[in-house]
């Protein structure tokens, strides 16, 4: 610990007044604080008001741990415990309160007050470590004055090869101001170690990726959705082919944090969509100690390994979000993790009724990791905006949309059998009569994202899907 | 002043652990062989279960249900309850 924690101040007894001398409004009351027993403590000048012996409440200790937003406050206290508080001036309140009739009658009756010092932007995170950083129990790293943080972060092997931002006490307890949880819960175990992740693990990782704390909740969530036996962290980590988690964000919340949904949302430059991605892949390297090279054995990887995240376009959509699809409350905060691999595009620019565009999107999704593999892989397939307005026109929502390419992928064995055009990956030959569909039912993801130019539409394909490999999950986000 | 950054993983303590030594003979070792489920597996390990059988040792077989997971938690305790040394196949 870099400060030890501080007892919160007893308040004494009778009537508290806390002020500071640069508040107009404090210098006003001033000459009144001598007309009734108070205890007055002073924010800045260690002498104001002159007319009585105030506290010089020097570090904030006492105005940090009693949330005095306002100066200045009068409070009325009874055996160490708050009765009642009023901020600012107000004549009827400060006489009810003190029971003295007549104070401050020759003042207004009313004046705001001034903000306290211990709200002060520039000093809030400083005193938050001061009073607050206990609660942190990450273990301290010392770095030396002459270190280069930056280069110190990278040499000890925190990053994904990209800078982190230094995950200071400031800067993670103002992260945890995003969760009402507390720091020390265990939200998950973390493959491939297996090791327990609390909020504040969470929260320091959150800061490294960039977040800010209103993207936290959303972070929890998926690191919660990850680490279930149903998605399957450790073998989408382990595996050979090219996946990482794909977050897909729905509900009212994704909105409120920025989130991109429209042009470029599978792209750079949002930060929500980025750092809340990225922060929960730290979080699988930093504390489930998953890194290529050792326990992840990518091939090739997919460059949104880094991050990838992104929210559902909700306005507009002909579409069920697809939380909502996956059983979640309408409206609500959710999110979705699916093993993916980078997007991409499907084109048609011309399909201005909905089977032709059906029909595109059909040939392209059979195309899938090999056109002669069937049932092993779901797919995510991302609908642009004017591609949805095609079915959107002809009446066709989610459930007509899946039904149509379900009935455009039902492959016969024949093509798809080992050998068969001069391709030896296939299904095994006993099964060539058989008509096979190209995707499980439920395989289908359909979001609609992007903006609102362009006639394109883009897929997402996964890795082994059900009990042997990963299903997608579906979380809430809480607060 | 130093500044003090918050460690960001999991503060894994890994205890020292020295090796067995090797075991002088297979002569009456039980040996459990674990087939993680990946194709062609097998095959390598009922070679290795001929050349221990002929060394002397006890062969049991196992398997895990998906190459994608961690051995279940029962299969491990079994398996470190009932054999005196364990060999992973991992073929790909």
């Amino acid at each position: 610990m870099s400060t030890s924690p501080a007892a919160r101040p007893v308040l004494p007894d009778g009537f508290v007044v806390i002020v500071k001398e640069e508040c107009e409004t404090c210098r006003m009351v001033a000459p009144l604080l001598a007309q009734f027993e108070c205890t007055v403590y002073t924010q800045d000048d260690p002498t104001f008001p002159h007319s009585v012996s105030p506290t010089h409440d020097a570090d904030l200790s006492v105005s940090w741990h009693h949330d005095i937003e306002t100066v200045p406050t009068l409070i009325k206290v009874m055996n160490g415990v708050e009765l009642e508080r009023t901020v600012g001036w107000s004549r009827a309140e400060w006489q009810r309160i003190t029971g003295v009739h007549g104070l401050g009658d020759d003042l207004p009756v009313m004046r705001p007050g001034c903000g306290s010092m211990s709200v002060d932007p520039d000093l809030v995170d400083a005193l938050r470590a001061r009073f607050g950083g206990h609660v942190l129990k990450a273990r301290r790293i010392e770095l030396a004055d002459l270190d280069d943080e930056m280069e110190a972060l990278f040499d000890r092997g925190f990053t994904d090869g990209l800078p982190v931002v230094p995950p200071t006490e400031e800067r993670v307890l103002r992260m945890l101001e995003g969760t009402t949880r507390a720091p020390d819960e265990v939200v998950a175990v973390v493959p491939p170690d297996l090791v327990e992740v609390t909020v504040e693990k969470i929260a320091i990782n959150a800061v490294m990726a960039g977040c800010r704390p209103e993207y936290l909740p959303w972070v929890i969530a998926a690191v919660e959705a990850i680490c279930t036996d149903e998605f399957n962290i450790h073998g989408v980590l382990a595996t050979t082919m090219p996946v990482g988690p794909v977050i897909v964000c729905n509900g009212p919340g994704t909105r409120a944090i920025g989130m991109n949904a429209a042009g470029n949302a599978l792209g750079q430059g949002n930060r929500a969509n980025l750092t809340i991605g990225r922060a929960v892949q730290l979080v699988v390297r930093n504390v489930g100690g998953g890194r290529p090279g050792e326990v992840d054995r990518a091939t090739h990887g997919n460059p949104g390994k880094i991050s990838f995240c992104f929210a559902e376009l909700e306005d507009g959509s002909p579409f069920t979000p697809l939380a909502t699809s996956l059983g979640m409350p309408t409206d609500a905060n959710a999110l979705t993790v699916f093993a993916g691999e980078g997007p991409r595009c499907i084109v048609d620019q011309l399909a201005r009724d909905p089977d032709s565009l059906a029909n595109t999107f059909a040939a392209c999704l059979r195309t899938l990791h090999n056109p002669k593999l069937v049932l092993g892989f779901d797919v995510i397939l991302v609908v642009g905006p004017e591609h949805a307005r095609v079915f959107a026109e002809a009446g066709w929502d989610r459930d007509r949309l899946l039904a149509e390419l379900h009935a455009r992928l039902q492959l016969s064995g024949e093509e798809l059998v080992r050998g068969a055009h001069g391709i030896a990956e296939g299904i095994p030959e006993h099964l060539r009569s058989a008509t096979l569909p190209k995707f499980r039912p439920g395989g289908i993801l359909v979001v609609h994202a992007g903006g609102g130019a362009g006639l394109f539409s883009a897929m997402i394909g996964g890795w082994a899907n059900g009990d042997i490999g990963s299903k997608p999950v579906t979380r809430l986000v809480g607060n | 002043m130093s500044k003090l950054l918050l460690d960001p993983t999991g503060e894994r303590h890994v205890a020292e652990r020295t090796r067995l030594d090797r075991p002088a003979s297979l002569d009456g070792q039980v040996i459990g062989l674990l087939d993680i489920s990946k194709p062609r597996g097998d095959v390598f390990l009922d070679q290795l279960e001929r050349r221990l059988v002929e060394a002397g040792a006890t062969v049991k077989r196992y398997k895990k249900p998906t190459f994608t997971k961690p051995a279940p938690v029962d299969l491990r305790q079994e398996i470190a309850t009932s054999c005196t040394l364990v060999i992973e196949a991992l073929a790909d």
